[in-house]
């Protein structure tokens, strides 16, 4: 394991602001990840779970705070720093974000054949070994859109792990999926870490697959931590807006008459 | 974005002043564009990330070759109308084979490089911008970044390099092809053999006037990617604001290849 000398975090995130134009998504989040340990990021929508993953993946630039992966802190490295520790990092899109013109095979060959001088026959090799954990032996030669929901989510994942990355994202596994599939996704996720020790960060708003295969939870609610615990203390924290999320309440925030009126008649 | 003011009058000058920002904006992204693209081409291999040579032959096949039967029938017919344009206005000067100069001269400088990228604009212009459109929704763009792929380096330099062999290769046929149509035409109006035709095309023109058509249609060819590429990137808003950045990629990359064709043609003649 590459730990760095001074924390055994694999991400760390000190106060992360972010703003989309004029509009501030995320207030002061905090967020640590131990290594080898599986965080799922819950909130509803417009939490700004998804903005988060995007600045831990370093696609959306912070407006302040500071976001360490590895030891590095991804808002001061090189483009060069970055390159090379994009190598380290796995990603697993919602929607799968296939490449429609390759096969499923060439897609999950592709970082192998950016990154690697590996000759043709060994990277088959390892793509039909992912493949192969993955559960989509026999498929490398179909097109992205041959397969089902399933299908490219797993083969997201295929690609996602082929460069044996210390860091995994997942967004979304279990969203549109029918329920067995995202069992399976979930035992999936589960066996990764155990085979290959990643650290996984999972953003989902599927509460059974969250509390299945976290270790701890992070509850995002409009752009601030409501809680960062364990699932047994997430389950049991009185917050009533963490409540609300696991008991699927709508939510009752009072209404300002006041306010109400000035929001309607306003121009 | 709100306004600051309810004046109508200021409101203009705001919307104005906004709008000239963006423009300016737009014109420093297809530079940036540009000057990264070609950057990746030289310097990409030191950075472990090369233009591949297979990719640029790919899009060149799937830009140029595909287009070949095309540019063929376009530039034949506009070679066949000018020939009988040119013929009936000689006819009232009785210089009717006069037709071989005027054909000859504007088919190389003018029409081959314009119909030539003007097809392409079409053709492949459209397709660039709806397939980079496509890959930014669907999360392509971004899966390339976060496996460590450039996406300039990776979709849009052998791109510009593809179409900077193809346009020029294309307008060489074009020429050839358009020099056909007026010979078609008018070997039997002057009473000529097609052989005689071409061989006194070959006679008028000079190395110059081919390569005029050469350097405005390498121009040509970086506007048609430039453009497209810029509004690829920049879809907002699904299939809908796929639909739109395409229509808007042709209508602006024509409006830039017929602008620069001018200023082109005033200074090479000068």
């Amino acid at each position: 394991m590459n730990k760095t000398p001074d924390s055994d975090y694999a991400i760390e995130v000190t106060d992360l602001c972010a703003h989309y134009g004029t509009r501030q998504i995320l207030f002061d989040v905090n967020l640590n990840v131990h290594q080898g340990e599986i965080m799922v990021i819950m909130g509803g929508s417009g939490s700004g779970k998804s903005t988060l993953l995007r600045h831990l993946l370093a696609l959306n630039i912070p407006t302040s705070g500071q976001i360490k992966l590895l030891g590095k802190d991804i808002t001061k490295i090189s483009d060069k720093e970055m390159f090379k520790l994009r190598k380290d990092m796995g990603v697993a899109f919602q929607g799968g974000a296939l490449f429609g013109s390759m096969t499923v095979g060439e897609n999950v060959i592709l970082p192998l054949r950016e990154h690697t001088a590996l000759d043709e026959n060994t990277m088959r090799i390892m793509c039909r070994m992912k493949m192969e954990v993955v559960d989509l032996a026999d498929f490398e030669d179909l097109m992205p859109s041959e397969l089902s929901g399933g299908m490219i989510k797993r083969a997201a994942l295929a690609r996602a792990i082929i460069m044996d990355p210390k860091l995994l994202f997942f967004d979304e596994p279990s969203a549109g999926l029918d329920p067995v599939a995202a069992v399976e996704l979930d035992e999936l996720i589960l066996r990764l870490r155990q085979a290959m020790n990643m650290t996984i960060v999972v953003v989902t708003h599927e509460l059974e697959s969250a509390f299945k295969i976290a270790d701890r939870i992070t509850v995002l609610d409009k752009g601030r931590t409501l809680i960062t615990d364990t699932v047994e203390n997430v389950r049991n924290a009185d917050n009533p807006r963490i409540q609300s999320l696991l008991h699927r309440l709508p939510r009752d925030d009072a209404i300002d008459a006041d306010e109400y009126l000035a929001r309607l008649t306003s121009m | 974005m709100s306004s600051l003011t309810n004046n109508s009058a200021t409101r203009m000058v705001e919307n104005l002043g906004r709008k000239a920002v963006a423009t300016v904006e737009e014109i420093g992204y297809i530079f940036s564009m540009l000057v990264e693209s070609f950057y990746w081409m030289l310097f990409g291999k030191k950075n472990q990330q090369p233009v591949r040579l297979r990719s640029v032959f790919a899009e060149a096949m799937a830009i140029g070759i595909h287009a070949i039967p095309i540019i063929t029938i376009v530039c034949l017919a506009i070679g066949v109308m000018m020939a009988i344009q040119g013929i009936e206005t000689l006819k009232t000067f009785g210089a009717e084979s006069k037709v071989i100069v005027g054909i000859a001269i504007s088919v190389t400088r003018e029409f081959a490089p314009l119909i030539v990228s003007i097809l392409i604009a079409g053709r492949s212009g459209s397709a660039i911008t709806a397939r980079l459109g496509t890959m930014l929704e669907s999360q392509e763009i971004d899966a390339l970044r976060v496996i460590g792929i450039n996406p300039v380096r990776y979709l849009v330099a052998p791109l510009l390099l593809a179409m900077m062999i193809s346009i020029p290769a294309l307008t060489i046929l074009g020429d050839f092809m358009g020099l056909l149509g007026g010979a078609l035409y008018s070997a039997s109006e002057l009473n000529i053999t097609i052989a005689v035709y071409m061989e006194r095309s070959a006679a008028v023109l000079s190395w110059d006037d081919i390569r005029q058509g050469l350097i405005k249609s390498v121009v040509f060819a970086a506007i048609i990617v430039l453009v497209a590429v810029s509004n690829g990137f920049q879809v907002k808003g699904g299939a809908e604001g796929v639909g739109r950045a395409t229509t808007r990629s042709v209508v602006l990359s024509l409006t830039f290849i017929v602008l620069a064709d001018m200023i082109f043609t005033f200074f090479l003649n000068r």
